[in-house]
């Protein structure tokens, strides 16, 4: 059964192997070379000018600006998402009206057709999302969606220019980037609470526990790990935004830069308003480093005791 | 045996103290409880299922009943905008573009990504583990970060603004999911089955495909899934490497293209029209397979 063990295995790694060497590593290793160059794209020689590059980002108030704007969406983002999924999801499974011998918690009436719901924007790319909340917040009365709905209710005064205004834009995309993706944590968490045993629950409703209790100290203590995955694929979807800002902002970032992010400034320098592809680099190592921040930061501060069930 | 006994015993238990206690509960917390949820699962569902039905709806009304009385349902079916996003605006042509390339990619990604994955779990071999991080290590680093580089290793290879240039580029990067699950799937299969097709010798690489990869069905489904409809949604990876003519384009580039263009044209309901038509395919094989794709797409995160 040995012979010709290592030709299979060569065989069958090289070309995976090769294609991930050409286009995930080499463009990764060259990103640290080209942020060090004053390299622009159009003259193939480029010039080492070492740390330049972070110096101008340092002190380039709108890197900061995108940088800060990336910071509040990873802080605001995940934990209203993960809150509303874990809600909904314990909604689905716990809040059942009793019926005759079923067991002690039951999950609601149509808990599957929630979810089958709750999971469509998670199914549609992000650039239909982007574009259909574009139209919802048109900023004219009578026009959008929200705003007419607004109107018809008595509410005309809060009729916003949603993403026009510089102090609701980031609010507004933020939003959507929720309604986008709680569908997929009402699932992954009704999964991991379908599996906690409900002689756990059964015991503690019997010791006098409230509904409240259960949820603070069952559900969440069991599903930690799940909550703690769930908090760094948010994390992921926060730190790029790209395509929600990209495709709703005014003028990629607007109004006046009120919802630039990191991603999208890099892009733009490299690929629309200028070719200062070393700048572009450099932004994009800061980005690799808070995004490492962030992952050993959720790993120092989210370690609790497993239990095991 | 026994602690199955004692573990029915202990069920039963559970369940009569139950309905003793059921009585208590019934009238109080638990009715209350459970008019709020359905309230607040409503509500929800509205505000998900509203905005996308508002799309296909409008995608049936003219401009003025649009911009004018944006909740109004279309008077009379108007396909013509459909029609009119089909081919004047190109959206055929996206579609055809992006079920060519997640064709080819898909299929890539997952022949590749399983043999990888195959070698790396049952096989011993000096770097193993160091080519298996090196694999998954590519989950943890955003896409972002190597655009500027990404662009420029394609412009040399003369692969910028091309289809197959487009397809290599999705399979390596799905790569790292993909190994990283079917690894830990091929774990869990049987070795004595693929030990049985080599003594009756069969080669190594013929017991992979004709014995292992029908046994991995279930796991690539799932990761299949994952890998369709990742790539169908793709985005920035198709915006910058892919910015050739518009007859070239994917669908998300030329959707998020026809928003802008439509801020010029004023041509609503030909935005809508293209909207529905995108999301209306997605939506339905969803709505087919929807266990499948939510097993699929949460099994990253259970495992």
């Amino acid at each position: 059964m040995r012979h010709g063990k290592y030709r299979f295995i060569i065989g069958f790694l090289a070309a995976p192997l090769a294609m991930y060497a050409v286009f995930v590593i080499s463009p990764f290793i060259q990103a640290f070379q080209i942020s060090m160059t004053d390299w622009s794209g159009l003259t193939p020689d480029m010039n080492f000018i070492g740390l330049e590059n972070y110096d101008k980002l340092v002190h380039n108030d709108l890197f900061w600006q995108a940088l800060w704007h990336n910071v509040i969406i990873l802080l605001v983002v995940p934990v209203v998402t993960l809150g509303l999924g874990l809600f909904f999801a314990f909604m689905l499974n716990v809040g059942g009206r009793r019926r005759k011998g079923a067991a002690a918690v039951t999950g609601v009436r149509g808990a599957g057709l929630y979810k089958v719901v709750y999971f469509f924007p998670q199914v549609l790319s992000i650039t239909i999302v982007a574009v259909l909340w574009q139209q919802i917040y048109n900023p004219d009365p009578s026009d959008g969606l929200l705003n007419s709905l607004l109107g018809a209710i008595g509410l005309g005064s809060l009729q916003q220019s949603w993403l026009g205004d510089p102090n609701l834009a980031l609010i507004c995309i933020m939003a959507v980037m929720v309604w986008c993706s709680v569908g997929f944590y009402v699932v992954l968490f009704s999964a991991g609470m379908s599996s906690i045993p409900s002689d756990i629950y059964e015991a503690a409703l019997l010791d006098g526990a409230t509904r409240g209790a259960t949820f603070f100290r069952i559900t969440l203590p069991l599903l930690w790990d799940t909550v703690q995955t769930g908090w760094v694929y948010m994390g992921i979807i926060c730190m790029d935004a790209f395509a929600y800002v990209q495709i709703m902002s005014v003028q990629n970032g607007g109004p006046d830069d009120a919802t630039q992010v990191v991603p999208l400034l890099l892009w733009k320098t490299a690929f629309r308003e200028s070719s200062q592809y070393g700048l572009a680099a450099a932004m994009g190592i800061a980005m690799l480093i808070v995004t490492m921040v962030f992952a050993v930061l959720t790993l120092r501060f989210s370690r609790r005791e497993r239990v095991e069930f | 045996m026994t602690t199955d006994t004692v573990r029915v015993e202990k069920a039963a238990a559970g369940q009569r103290q139950a309905t003793r206690t059921k009585r208590r509960w019934r009238a109080s917390e638990g009715g209350v409880l459970n008019v709020f949820s359905h309230a607040f699962l409503i509500l929800w569902a509205l505000m998900v299922g509203v905005p996308l039905l508002w799309a296909v709806w409008s995608s049936f009304k003219t401009d003025s009943q649009i911009l004018g009385s944006p909740w109004s349902l279309p008077t009379n079916l108007h396909f013509e905008n459909w029609a009119r996003a089909w081919t004047k605006a190109n959206i055929g042509q996206y579609f055809l573009n992006t079920f060519v390339v997640v064709g080819f990619s898909t299929v890539g990604t997952m022949v590749l990504g399983s043999m990888a994955a195959y070698v790396l779990a049952r096989f011993e071999f000096p770097g193993n583990r160091f080519v298996y991080f090196l694999f998954v290590g590519g989950m943890a680093f955003p896409v972002i970060m190597v655009l500027v580089p990404l662009f420029f290793v394609l412009r040399n290879m003369q692969l910028l603004n091309t289809v197959p240039g487009l397809v290599l580029v999705y399979i390596a990067y799905s790569l790292p999911f993909t190994v990283f699950f079917m690894t830990a799937f091929f774990r869990t299969l049987p070795t004595s089955v693929a030990e049985a097709a080599l003594i009756d010798g069969a080669s190594h690489s013929r017991a992979f495909f004709q014995v292992m990869l029908p046994m991995a069905k279930p796991g690539l489904i799932s990761v299949g899934i994952f890998n369709i409809l990742g790539q169908w949604n793709q985005y920035l990876l198709p915006l910058v490497l892919n910015q050739g003519e518009t007859k070239q384009w994917v669908l998300t580039q030329g959707l998020a293209d026809l928003a802008v263009q439509q801020g010029y044209k004023g041509d609503w309901s030909g935005l809508f029209a293209g909207l529905t038509i995108a999301m209306l395919p997605v939506l339905v094989v969803y709505a087919v397979f929807q266990r499948q794709v939510q097993a699929g797409l949460t099994a990253g995160a259970l495992k």
